[in-house]
């Protein structure tokens, strides 16, 4: 790389996780997954990924030193992504990670310090969005999403949600190029989710290729069937994501092409109001996912 | 005494902590624990069954599909269709699980594992051609070295140019996994957290273009893995000798064996091509899932929530005395098992799997070695590097045997109440989930997971885990750079983020904490 690259640092730091979102990194095409590690993301900018815990060679105090030393040497000038919620229960000590003056790291203590002097935070995946699987009802960990952890901490860092379970590689390279390139996004690049909408601006049902069988009335009854997967549950209706152009795993497939119904995994609203994933969208619980 | 502390360990998926007492340079003690609790059994409550399917597989996203069997098996059981499930349902079951774990071994072995033997930096002094070397030494010289240093220091030993050649690998192994989640999306819609099974078989069924799109993917996996995965074990192996004789562990070995070749509803009887057994104290046996109990004595659970899985609870109680993980201690017939690729080679080699015996003797052979170094740190990455191999042949023959235009799936109706369990082996080791239904809703689900078997704290009766026994008497060159205790606990791809510490006798190191 030559010298005049210009080096952004970046933290990736995983609360509770399932490192899904990680793993969806790792399978990122256009810049491959070399590009974005070793060479320049986008023409002249190198992410100098300070912090990412499923590949960093480090591990144990010299690790979490960088996470301490970036949030205070580095204020302002850092990407903080986040994957997974923030455990809040019992004092945030159902998720701790290393640990300072002999005591636990609560990982809420943690995402706190990193994300007030962070320039933007970007939550990837669903989790980290708005809650997801892992505050499922009854949320036994207490965990929140980034947004409404910054919220109760009084953290002003703006966030920018990329959602999906896990999210498509796409969408959070494509997050952070927007960021490199063009600036922080405007208020009118993101929904009210906080989503890009260059990503997220599309709704699933609206461009789902088995919409004409929607629109002719032609509905599968049990998996397998041709037709429209809306009494199998499908979420499409209510979902915003461009899976149906972009399909994962290098363009392989998706979801609903493979005959699954959506289950709404880029929602504020996954799992909760989203259940029972395979029960069609009633108008009870329609109106409770307007309302909400 | 001082406790250095190695906290977090990377490179693993989840959060977990390893502590040992060194006292002379060896470790007298050792204790493991899991630091985050997520509550996956008591968020499923009150469910409808057939989430458990998709919501399960949130469990891990390094290996979401054998949750997604583990959770197909359990609920065909209770919703009454294990026999059911058609041929085909069957078969691509098997393709999807057998694709994630090409996907988590080679991310394992290259990823995870191979910055504790590979010195990337030699590419520094790179002289060819190869435009992913050339970039790597780009990246070396402009000095920004995250997230490849800082790293434990000291004990490097591939020389310059195999040092170059695993770099290039490791390289070259990202986009083979990247291709195994290809394969896998084939039928499985998109990974992690695929979509391909359900109840009564999965969502999708053959056609000449996917069998012949997943043949092609894993070819090419299988060449890699023959050609360059499995000669880069042998390289590291000889070059770490020490290696095949650390990290024995428990050599009790539990495995409930996995891809079905028939729908035997007695798992004990059930033909897999992962065969099903249990070796206890040196003696093979049948693993049955009746068998297993957890205990909760030193995790930070209500008492009352020891018992077997199918019957247990989950109550958090963070503040419990004497606790120190949030896992259980998951016993086999009262026995400490370790689980994972080691185990389930054990117990095919002792099986009399002749498929199983013919790799494994002969990379033995290539090295020289014994049947009892596959017990150690090294065993433990050539058995998962075999199974890449033979799965990558085997999955060829299963989407051989698909029938395009025949049923994949049957209907799987949610009864009023009902009981199941699915157990089965996933790339990190044997995986259980239990089931009980009750008017139509989830009344309780519990899961038994790998790692919870490997990175158990001590049990009631005081008997240290397998990971915590691994560690023990292992001696520490260096405590300022104790990789041999993060090669032993890496070697068993924890499905948690760890921290390990250490406590020295005599230095309060940089990071530790107290003097005991």
């Amino acid at each position: 790389m030559a010298s005049q690259v210009k080096q952004i640092p970046v933290v990736w730091y995983q609360a509770a996780s399932c490192s899904g979102d990680s793993v969806a990194l790792l399978n990122t095409t256009n810049p491959n997954v070399r590009q974005v590690l070793v060479d320049e993301i986008v023409p002249g900018v190198h992410i100098n990924l300070l912090f990412q815990m499923t590949i960093m060679a480090g591990q144990g105090a010299p690790i979490i030193e960088i996470l301490q030393t970036t949030a205070v040497a580095k204020k302002g000038e850092y990407l903080l992504v986040v994957e997974g919620t923030i455990p809040t229960a019992a004092n945030g000590m159902m998720g701790t990670s290393g640990e300072k003056n002999g005591r636990p790291c609560p990982m809420a203590e943690t995402v706190a310090d990193l994300g007030r002097n962070a320039m933007a935070t970007i939550a990837a995946g669903t989790c980290a969005s708005f809650g997801g699987v892992f505050a499922a009802e009854p949320n036994p960990s207490g965990s929140l999403g980034v947004r409404d952890f910054f919220c109760s901490r009084g953290i002003q860092t703006p966030v920018i949600n990329v959602p999906g379970c896990p999210m498509h590689p796409d969408w959070l390279v494509g997050t952070i190029a927007h960021i490199l390139l063009f600036g922080l996004h405007r208020p009118d690049e993101l929904d009210d989710a906080g989503r890009p909408l260059e990503f997220y601006g599309v709704q699933i049902h609206e461009n789902c290729p088995r919409r004409p069988f929607f629109d002719a009335g032609k509905f599968a009854k049990k998996i397998g069937d041709e037709g429209c997967l809306y009494q199998l549950g499908c979420k499409g209706p209510v979902s915003y994501a461009d899976c149906p152009y972009r399909g994962f795993n290098n363009h392989t497939n998706w979801c609903i092409q493979a005959g699954s119904p959506c289950h709404g995994c880029t929602e504020p609203d996954f799992p909760d109001k989203l259940s029972p994933l395979y029960q069609k969208i009633t108008e009870e619980r329609l109106a409770r996912f307007v309302l909400a | 005494m001082a406790k250095v502390v190695i906290d977090p360990m990377s490179r693993i998926e989840g959060h977990l902590k390893v502590e040992a007492v060194v006292e002379g340079g060896v470790v007298k003690e050792s204790a493991v624990s899991g630091t985050l609790f997520r509550g996956f059994e008591i968020f499923l409550r009150g469910r409808d069954p057939w989430d458990a399917q998709r919501l399960t597989e949130r469990v891990c996203g390094v290996c979401p599909a054998v949750h997604g069997m583990a959770a197909a098996q359990n609920l065909d059981r209770a919703l009454g269709v294990t026999e059911k499930v058609p041929p085909n349902g069957r078969l691509i079951r098997n393709i999807i699980l057998a694709c994630n774990y090409l996907q988590s071994h080679i991310l394992h072995f290259y990823a995870l594992a191979a910055l504790d033997f590979v010195d990337v930096t030699a590419v520094a002094d790179y002289a060819g051609n190869d435009p992913d070397l050339l970039a790597v030494k780009r990246f070396l010289a402009s000095g920004a070295l995250a997230p490849f240093v800082p790293r434990y220091e000291g004990d490097y030993r591939l020389d310059k140019k195999q040092n170059i050649e695993l770099t290039r690998h490791y390289i070259q192994a990202l986009r083979m996994r990247a291709l195994a989640h290809e394969a896998l999306a084939v039928f499985g819609g998109k990974m992690p957290h695929d979509v391909g099974m359900v109840p009564g078989g999965v969502i999708c069924g053959p056609t000449t273009d996917k069998i012949m799109s997943i043949i092609a993917k894993v070819r090419a996996i299988g060449e890699f893995a023959e050609n360059v995965y499995i000669p880069d074990v042998i390289a590291v192996a000889r070059a770490y000798p020490d290696y095949a004789s650390i990290g024995k562990g428990v050599e009790n070995y539990l495995a409930w064996g996995v891809f079905d070749e028939d729908l035997d509803p007695d798992l004990t009887r059930r033909k897999r091509y992962f065969p099903n057994g249990v070796i206890i104290d040196g003696k093979l046996g049948k693993a049955d899932p009746e068998k297993v109990f957890e205990d909760v004595k030193h995790s930070w659970y209500a008492d009352d929530c020891a018992g077997a899985p199918a019957e247990a609870q989950t109550i958090p109680l963070p503040e419990k005395n004497g606790a120190y993980s949030w896992l259980k201690s998951p016993r086999y017939d009262n026995a400490v098992c370790e689980v994972g690729p080691l185990a389930r080679t054990m117990v095919a080699y002792r099986s009399g799997d002749e498929a199983c015996r013919a790799e494994v003797d002969r990379l033995l052979s290539a090295l020289g070695a014994k049947a009892d170094a596959l017990k150690s740190v090294l065993g433990r990455h050539a058995a998962r590097a075999i199974e890449v191999k033979r799965l990558a042949g085997k999955i060829v023959k299963w989407a051989l045997s698909l029938k395009p235009g025949e049923p994949f799936c049957v209907e799987a109706p949610v009864p009023d109440s009902g009981v199941g369990y699915g157990c089965v082996d996933g790339p990190r080791g044997a995986l259980g989930h239990w089931i009980e239904i009750s008017e139509k809703k989830i009344a309780r689900y519990q899961l038994v997971v790998p790692t919870t078997w490997n990175a158990s704290p001590r049990d009631s009766q005081g008997r240290p885990g397998p990971m915590e026994q691994a560690l023990m008497g292992i001696r520490v060159k260096d405590v300022d750079n104790p990789f041999e205790l993060a090669r032993i606990v890496r070697s068993y791809d924890p499905c948690l983020a760890c921290s390990v510490h250490v406590l020295d006798a005599h230095r309060n190191l940089k990071g530790a904490i107290r003097i005991a």
